[in-house]
């Protein structure tokens, strides 16, 4: 698997060398949510707003009333918890062109309950006017400035940073409101967002060898979740479908699905894997994963309680897991 | 505090008229309807008479002169909808007004009447379902272009506003119409300590400084003072006037700009011109009459007010 470092901080600044409209607001992590290349590069378009988030909010949206296109970067918890006010009134409501990044979501992080974005997917579905995506791969991080940039209103990415893989062909970019559909099946049909797609492709070659046939889905765009390919997904699933996310369960992408599957009148069991009502605490990704229940055995439990038989898969029928080093020059810092 | 000495000068003849005009309006309303933010147009009146008649360059109305219905809040597959055109198209040279102050809405629209930018029948709709001319002041509402209700977000937008302005090198300036009770909220100071750090003078807030809060007198909720002081610590340029004295109000405006956000501290009197308000302190946020007596008594003071 190809492993990149800083990805968006390259990209961005490629991305933004011909749009001079396009502003970066940094809350003093300039260098842990990589928007370092571009403060290099663009010193007259790159703002320091001090760790003063609930102005920056709103200033970002007084910017993009003009015109501007503000690239709000900090951790995400410090975006939606603590200025949410101040994107309801500044941002949504009038549905201005700010474009916030929000950095370690859920278990990405070891830096506890504080920095760990667990309800911001529910907390931003819930506003009108609002857009919500998360990326699960390098190739996602690389192609989705475009896309989001034109969307005519506020979106909130829920960003990643550091090493990040790519799972996704180079050449096949994100497209909003489209999930990437990573294999065909029938017995069972998978929805996973985020880093939770790469854990739960470790699963796939034992499932596989099982002899079960799983319906595999990437999903992005958590608001609108409108994509007919997820519809039709979730429709033609025999046993049942499973929703795979780094974020509490509710409201986020097993919410959407649940939604969707009463709407479309689908009758059949949906297992929700992410994080059940709780806080995280401040440990390491793989440690976090296996207490919380989001890892790939998790996974193959969801799938056996669905079939109702043991698949007999042990952890070594399972792809290795991929360990980050958590002090590396990808990163700024351990957090 | 006492209102200036009659002058020579037309404009404050002007201020005076238009201000004691927002007394009268807002009054009357407030008896029409047995409710309303008098205080506020007690202590405001000068100040915002001042603005319209001499502080700011706006251009004419561009808008209806009777509001016409709310089109909707802002979503997708419809045009965002703004009451700027209250004060004038945008024009690179010119100022905008950003208020803060949504409570003073009534005020507000009484201020828009007096300076002939809105019909007087636009006040019929205050408070009207389906209306724009909403109590409590939004974006769509005339005179507004932000939506500030929940208090100390205004100035912030401005500041973005400001600074994108400034990016495309237009000279206007941004006037930010504020109530002191926003000071009691840390985003007001986020934003005072980012209007400094970028040099930003091209806003200018006029503060209300009534002393006066939803709960009643400030001191008894949470002091603010020294403001003055705390506003210079944290990098603005501070202007202490008498908010009832159109030359003092009018003066900080003609300064020179040196790079600091400008404010206006505007020390008001919440029952100024309205002497029977005083019985009703230290709750003056909003005047619902106890009976019919006293609802008579603001009438016979209505007929008795100078014009």
């Amino acid at each position: 698997m190809e492993i990149l470092s800083k990805v968006h901080a390259r990209n961005l600044v490629a991305w933004a060398a011909d749009k001079p409209e396009v502003l970066v607001l940094s809350a003093d992590l300039t260098s842990s949510t990589e928007i370092d290349l571009f403060r290099n590069a663009y010193p007259d378009r790159f703002f320091s707003m001090g760790m003063a988030e609930q102005n920056m909010m709103s200033f970002a949206g007084g910017l993009s009333r003009e015109g501007m296109f503000p690239f709000v970067h900090t951790f995400a918890v410090f975006i939606y918890r603590r200025a949410y006010d101040q994107i309801a009134d500044s941002i949504a409501y009038p549905r201005v062109p700010v474009r916030m990044f929000g950095f370690l979501p859920g278990v990405t992080t070891p830096g506890g309950a504080t920095h760990q974005a667990i309800e911001d997917l529910s907390v931003m579905r819930a506003l009108p006017n609002m857009t919500v995506v998360e990326v699960g791969d390098a190739t996602d991080v690389e192609t989705l400035l475009d896309p989001i940039q034109a969307v005519d209103g506020p979106v909130y990415v829920r960003m990643l940073r550091g090493e990040i893989p790519r799972l996704f062909p180079a050449d096949e970019p994100f497209q909003l409101g489209r999930a990437r559909t990573l294999q065909r099946g029938d017995d069972v049909t998978l929805l996973s967002s985020g880093i939770c797609t790469e854990e739960a492709l470790r699963a796939a070659a034992a499932l596989q060898s099982r002899g079960v046939s799983v319906e595999h889905l990437h999903v992005s765009t958590l608001k609108p979740f409108d994509d007919p390919a997820v519809a039709e997904a979730v429709g033609k699933a025999r046993k049942g479908v499973i929703t795979m996310e780094n974020h509490t369960i509710l409201g986020g992408l097993g919410t959407a699905t649940a939604e969707l599957m009463a709407t479309l009148g689908v009758g059949r069991p949906l297992v929700r894997i992410g994080i059940r009502d709780e806080f995280l605490h401040g440990a390491s990704r793989p440690y976090l994963m296996k207490e919380y229940g989001l890892d790939a055995p998790a996974l193959v439990s969801a799938v056996e309680g669905l079939l109702g038989e043991d698949l007999g898969i042990d952890e070594s029928d399972l792809a290795a897991v991929r360990l980050e080093n958590v002090h590396s020059a990808a990163k700024a810092e351990a957090l | 505090m006492e209102t200036a000495a009659p002058s020579t000068e037309p404009w404050i003849d002007d201020v005076q008229r238009v201000a004691q005009g927002i007394r009268r309006r807002v009054l009357d309303h407030t008896i029409k309807n047995n409710g309303g933010y008098l205080s506020q147009a007690c202590s405001s009146a000068e100040a915002l008479a001042t603005l319209y008649v001499r502080v700011m360059n706006l251009g004419p109305s561009v808008a209806p002169p009777v509001p016409p219905p709310f089109p909707g809040v802002p979503k997708a597959g419809r045009d965002t909808y703004t009451g700027a055109g209250y004060n004038g198209a945008h024009a690179p040279e010119k100022d905008r007004l950003y208020f803060s102050a949504v409570h003073y809405a009534l005020p507000l629209y009484a201020t828009l009447i007096e300076t002939g930018r809105m019909a007087e029948d636009g006040l019929r709709q205050f408070n009207q379902d389906g209306s724009t001319v909403e109590m409590i002041g939004a974006e769509h509402s005339p005179g507004l272009e932000l939506t500030g209700g929940s208090l100390g977000q205004t100035l912030s937008q401005a500041g973005g506003i400001g600074l994108a302005r400034r990016l495309r090198g237009e000279s206007g300036r941004q006037w930010v119409y504020m109530s002191d009770g926003e000071f009691q909220s840390g985003q007001t100071w986020e934003t005072v300590q980012a209007l400094a750090y970028h040099g930003l003078d091209n806003i200018a807030a006029y503060v209300d400084v009534n002393g006066q809060q939803c709960d009643g007198k400030m001191t008894d909720v949470m002091n603010i003072e020294p403001l003055q002081a705390r506003l210079e610590a944290f990098g603005a340029r501070v202007v202490s006037v008498n908010g009832h004295d159109p030359q003092q109000l009018a003066a900080p405006a003609e300064l020179e700009r040196d790079g600091r956000p400008l404010f206006v501290l505007a020390y008001t009197n919440p029952c100024q011109g309205m002497p029977l308000l005083e019985q009703r302190r230290p709750k003056l946020h909003y005047v619902r009459f106890k009976d019919e007596d006293e609802r008579n008594a603001f009438a016979d003071m209505l007929r008795g007010m100078p014009r």
